[in-house]
């Protein structure tokens, strides 16, 4: 390349070519930006905060005074509840760290990002890695409650669901930006959001135990991937609690497949590979983008 | 300047269509290194399709172009890495720092990072913005807006420099400021810049422009050449009797004259030297006479027909009015 002649004094930047140091540094700034962005943004913090509150301690002090005895012996329903609420929290984080992709289209960044002379891989991965690890320092929040709803502060139950809520939300991220990649304006994306999101909470276990469900209910949340984002959730926090067989039974059953009760590591194995097949999606939509 | 001979910018043939619609019809241009060119055209004549494909944003329909040495359709990360860009749009992030959204562009395109403290202080010194590189960018006016684009677009030493319509929406001040730093740009670093503009009065400030429209060049010159060329000048007098003065120019000289600002307007070749028979042979009181050079509107007028902002209104218009205006 030709060199010409500046200025004195002038700084002359020479841009090497494409290498996997230079995506590990785009991976990294568009990680940082989200960071940067969640933590100047205080009332998207606590606004994200109100809705697991209201389930923990409205919906969960509510429903339990109508769930008398039976398998709620021995157990608080916000204890139940508790695992399902960290789930909600990281779920709808994930979501508005993915929808941030419509906004800064909207806002023209998005173009500032496209024009770069990175992979789209490397963006789409920088995003949904800030997004996980956004929704699971939104999830360290609620993980502070634990104790008002009667779940040890134990160092290995913390750590198990640090790194499974950080799973989750990387693939609920990618999931929110193969959605929004496309996505022209931050209506319709909440409206897709709001319609995808609300049934597969609702099917996951997040807010009632998938014992003893009519067939048709039971089959659902089967297939519900969100399902085995839950249950590992819940496991940690029962494994951690001392109560009787016939209560795990009935408010921790786990996820069976024809009879198969299906291990933690499979679902979160599922998990896990959902997330990266979400994640190639989500960069194959970017790709096709302008 | 430089020591590069060939092209900074080498088009061949470029087209794009949408559909059945023809957006640039096979332009053909180069661009030399260190020039700053100018595409001028009204809104709608291709201008923003072609940059857009210079910079490979949009994919062309046909034909090829080279930005820096580079192939826009098979090179596209090689031609990313050697050209800054400005749109038309704002492309900053203003939830974070002038300084912030710099890094951020040093990052995403592998700036050496010895040397991105060092270059992020001298391109915002270069548009006066270092004093407030700590602010957030929403609190920035959209004059500053531009000038940090700018200073964003150069941060990582690109070889051409394209400007989507710099300073559309400025006011005039701003305008005049941000030409400043593109001028001061030209001696202080070696680069090549490519600008649309639809102000005629901008383009002037260009090495050469092309004139652009219904997505064809029209033509390419200098400024002065393309003024040389339209070979009249703008005769304007002041009479007592401006219709009769209009009759006797057609009568006398064969010269169509119109009212316009309220003086007797119509171009003639050699201006100056014709005024003195104009005193002798017109038969009407001349209260006052201007003499002036064509102006980049005359040419623009001259080539296309009309005039740049008569070309504007029709490209806003809908089909009906563009079929009423040509009836």
């Amino acid at each position: 390349m030709a060199t010409g002649v500046t200025a004195p004094g002038v700084v002359q930047v020479r841009v090497p070519g494409r290498s996997v140091r230079h995506d590990l540094r785009a991976i990294k700034i568009v990680l940082h930006r989200e960071l940067l962005r969640f933590v100047n943004d205080r009332t998207r913090m606590v606004s994200t905060l109100v809705q697991p509150v209201l389930w923990l301690f409205v919906m969960g002090t509510g429903l339990s005074t109508l769930i008398a005895g039976g398998a709620r012996q021995g157990v608080d329903f916000r204890t139940f509840m508790y695992p399902g609420v960290i789930a909600m929290t990281v779920i709808t984080t994930a979501m508005f760290s993915a929808g941030s992709i419509v906004w800064d289209r909207e806002f023209g960044f998005l173009r500032e990002m496209l024009v770069a002379p990175v992979g789209r891989g490397s963006i789409v991965i920088g995003k949904c890695l800030g997004g996980g690890i956004v929704a699971t320092a939104q999830g360290v929040i609620i993980l502070a409650l634990a104790g008002l709803v009667h779940v040890p502060y134990s160092p290995t139950l913390i750590l198990t669901l640090l790194g499974e809520m950080f799973l989750a939300s990387v693939t609920i991220t990618a999931f929110g930006v193969s959605l929004a990649a496309r996505m022209k304006n931050m209506q319709s994306f909440f409206g897709i959001m709001q319609m995808a999101i609300m049934p597969m909470i609702f099917l996951s276990g997040a807010v009632f135990p998938l014992a003893n469900l009519p067939g048709w209910l039971a089959l659902l949340t089967k297939i519900n991937p969100l399902t085995y984002a839950v249950d590992p959730m819940r496991h940690a926090v029962f494994s951690h609690l001392s109560v009787s067989p016939q209560v795990v039974d009935a408010l921790n059953p786990g996820v069976h497949w024809f009879g198969w009760h299906v291990p933690v590591g499979v679902e979160l194995g599922i998990v896990a590979l959902m997330g990266v097949a979400l994640l190639g999606v989500a960069i194959a939509q970017f790709r096709r983008t302008e | 300047m430089t020591t590069s001979e060939a092209p900074a910018v080498a088009v061949r043939g470029l087209r794009k269509s949408y559909g059945t619609l023809e957006a640039v019809k096979g332009v053909e241009f180069d661009v030399r290194p260190g020039e700053v060119f100018g595409f001028l055209g009204p809104n709608g004549a291709g201008k923003t399709t072609t940059i857009s494909m210079l910079c490979t944003l949009v994919k062309p329909t046909g034909g090829s172009a080279l930005v820096a040495g580079h192939d826009v359709v098979r090179e596209r990360d090689e031609v990313r890495r050697n050209i800054g860009l400005v749109f038309q749009d704002p492309t900053l992030d203003g939830y974070l720092s002038a300084e912030q959204n710099l890094r951020f562009h040093a990052e995403l395109y592998g700036v050496p990072r010895d040397v991105v403290g060092e270059r992020i202080k001298q391109v915002l010194e270069m548009v006066a913005l270092w004093d407030r590189r700590e602010a957030k960018v929403n609190t920035f006016s959209g004059g500053m807006k531009r000038r940090l684009e700018i200073a964003r677009g150069l941060l990582h030493s690109p070889r051409v420099l394209f400007l989507d319509e710099p300073t559309v929406g400025l006011d005039p001040q701003t305008r005049s400021a941000i030409w400043g730093y593109i001028n001061k740009l030209r001696h202080t670093e070696d680069i090549t810049i490519f600008m649309t503009t639809h102000y005629m009065d901008e383009a002037e400030y260009c090495d050469r422009i092309a004139i652009i429209d219904h997505g064809e060049i029209v033509v390419i010159d200098s400024p002065e050449k393309l003024k040389a060329g339209v070979g009249k000048d703008r005769v304007q007098i002041q009479t007592a009797d401006d219709e009769t003065a209009i009759a006797a120019l057609k009568e006398r000289f064969a010269l169509d004259a119109a009212v316009h600002e309220g003086m007797v307007t119509f171009a003639v070749a050699s201006g100056e030297a014709f005024v003195p028979r104009l005193f002798s042979d017109l038969g009407v009181p001349i209260r006052s006479v201007s003499v002036s050079r064509p102006s980049l509107d005359d040419v623009f007028m001259n080539y296309t027909g009309s005039t740049i902002r008569d070309a504007d209104g029709e490209s806003g218009a809908s089909a009906i009015m563009r079929a009423r205006a040509r009836r």
